[in-house]
């Protein structure tokens, strides 16, 4: 009995321990050893990021890049509040975010996307527009079968979101009395989902359904629709036609020092940018 | 009296088992504590209890605070009447949610409770007793389901098929209805079941004596007997069921519509929360906090109703 109980201390103890530690080792932003930081931020960025981050941390032994999502508000948020050495943004800063350094590291094209067997492949940026809007229902109207247009669109305050509003749903919209185009709204009854990822899934399962998302995340499932007769091939984006382009950030405060420096480096570098082009980003350079 | 009791030597003689335990711990008792270390539990046990209380207030103080100056600042009617949601414009109805969020709860309810009591009056009246001893550590397996799993499920299956039988986005109030409903299950099936089993056996007994059948037996002695379990039961599911987030956000499709049909697409009070706070700040942050000061009341006052309505009569 007695030693029995006395092991079950033991063990409950050093759990206790090993949970301290793990409280102290883990966590969160801009903690642990000099050569660890964190990025946070666009949910678009991250994907690439963390690749990046992988490929950096296998050549530099002893550096730590964490990568964290939360979307491009809290990235910038996070980085002028000094909790991250690095926030990713996939939007413009607005006026009150400006500030903070602004270092491009690779265009990325909003695709219209549908799914693989709907026959609708092009459409003008002011189709899409009232797609969106809820001003066209019908796939006939589009050229294709007598069906209900499913949009899905993201949330409010997305990056993505806030690039095809300005881009997609701001075209041929009338200025108003202070110069600045006001985007057309979107339709209420549009599906509202929060990631790229769940865009995809539905168009993907849905023949009905329109979805935007980072064009480098179109697979075998679904299909870029053409805007204004372009597609968002490499060519295409780096030449400016194609319409619907962001940039996406990387956001300091301040110049960035030491590992953070070197991190931003290796990204603009040649290898860096060809890890981005091969995943289906346009290179900064 | 019995103080004096418990202080002879004779006592502590009679129960040696017992109370050497204590003696290991601690040496040799002092009886004369016994009171004092009663009321000091007895003390702390309250406090304990108190501090679930503690906390929602807490939690209701924060949540009011970050949301009532929001809607002082657009106006009540404005913030719970208007049918226009867009935070960056400055535009900050809730009504459509308010709406989306009582008909996903309410017809969440109604799939919960069918199935629910009829699964418990069946495993109460009817189920051989090697079945009860299947079903039951089944349906509590149910609670244990993450509702990630419930939300994939119900993308993977049966948004699918209710696009394919009723045509629409398949994304709507159905798809969340009969998710919520399957979820909530173990706990009306759980709570109705006690109910009914702890209706006196001599209800069922006399009714039958007197020439009722089985089902009039069951549906006009033994359910009406169970009725404010059941009433609980159906509550408790409610709360579950309009504080679900995870799986409705994965089904219900989100848009901003006042949903006219169960094929639409809804957003609830909490899908909006959980949606948009990753990226809210400002007026759009307080906007959340004030939706979720308007689910709190509006779970409040279901609950009440259900208290209410579940009170025994007199």
């Amino acid at each position: 009995m007695e030693s029995v109980s006395n092991r079950m201390r033991m063990l409950f103890r050093s759990a206790v321990t090993l949970a301290w530690l793990a409280l102290f080792v883990s966590p969160g932003c801009s903690r642990g050893s000099k050569n660890a930081i964190t990025l946070a931020g666009s949910t678009s960025v991250e994907p690439f990021a963390e690749l990046l981050a992988e490929h950096y941390m296998a050549t530099h032994h002893g550096v730590d890049i964490r990568v964290q999502g939360g979307g491009s508000s809290a990235g910038v948020r996070a980085v002028a509040s000094g909790i991250c050495a690095i926030g990713m943004s996939s939007r413009e800063l607005t006026p009150e975010e400006k500030g903070l350094t602004e270092i491009p590291i690779a265009h990325d094209a909003i695709a219209l996307v549908v799914s693989a067997q709907n026959p609708v492949r092009e459409m003008s940026m002011v189709q899409a527009r009232d797609v969106f809007a809820g001003r066209i229902r019908s796939w006939k109207a589009l050229g294709g079968p007598d069906q209900r247009i499913t949009p899905i669109t993201r949330e409010e305050g997305s990056g993505t979101r806030a690039s095809f509003d300005e881009k997609v749903m701001a075209a041929g919209m009338p200025r108003d009395k202070d110069g600045k185009v006001v985007p057309a709204g979107l339709a209420p009854d549009a599906l509202v989902q929060n990631s790229n990822g769940s865009v995809r899934e539905i168009v993907a399962s849905d023949p009905a359904a329109i979805g935007y998302i980072s064009s480098g995340l179109i697979d075998e499932r679904t299909a870029a629709v053409l805007l204004d007769h372009v597609a968002p091939t490499e060519q295409a984006i780096r030449s400016g036609r194609y319409p619907v382009v962001r940039r996406f950030l990387f956001l300091t405060k301040g110049d960035a020092g030491g590992t953070a420096r070197e991190f931003i480096n290796y990204v603009l570098s040649d290898s860096g940018q060809r890890i981005l082009e091969e995943e289906g980003l346009t290179p900064v350079k | 009296m019995s103080n004096d009791e418990c202080r002879s030597p004779a006592a502590s003689s009679l129960e040696p088992s017992v109370l050497s335990l204590d003696h290991q711990a601690t040496g040799p008792l002092d009886y004369s504590l016994i009171p004092v270390r009663e009321k000091l539990i007895e003390r702390g046990l309250l406090l304990i209890a108190f501090s679930a209380v503690t906390m929602i207030f807490l939690i209701a103080f924060l949540i009011f605070r970050q949301g009532v100056p929001l809607v002082a600042k657009i106006g009540v009617w404005d913030f719970i009447a208007s049918t226009h949601w867009a935070p960056s414009k400055g535009q900050f109805g809730i009504l459509p949610m308010i709406v989306g969020s009582l008909e996903v709860t309410l017809s969440a309810v109604v799939v919960g409770a069918t199935l629910g009591l009829s699964c418990a009056t069946f495993l109460a009246e009817f189920a051989p007793r090697w079945s009860v001893r299947i079903l039951k550590p089944m349906i509590e397996l149910l609670a244990g389901i993450p509702s990630v799993v419930y939300g994939f499920i119900g993308v993977v299956v049966l948004v699918p098929l209710i696009r394919r039988v009723f045509g629409g986005p398949g994304f709507s109030v159905l798809a969340s209805a009969i998710i919520l409903g399957i979820m909530i299950l173990p706990t009306v099936i759980a709570i109705s079941l006690d109910a009914i089993n702890a209706v006196p056996p001599l209800y069922k007994e006399g009714s039958l004596a007197l020439g009722a059948t089985r089902w009039q037996t069951l549906y006009r002695v033994q359910l009406p007997a169970a009725r404010s379990g059941i009433i609980a039961a159906f509550t408790l599911g409610m709360g579950r069921a309009s504080g679900e987030t995870m799986a409705v956000i994965m089904v219900s499709g989100n848009a901003l519509t006042m949903p006219t049909s169960v094929l639409e697409p809804v957003r609830t009070l909490t899908s909006n929360i959980a949606l948009e706070m990753g990226y809210a700040s400002g007026d759009h942050q307080a906007a959340l906090f004030a939706t979720g000061m308007v689910l709190f009341i509006i779970i409040a006052i279901l609950n009440t109703i259900a208290l209410v309505i579940a009170r025994p009569r007199t």
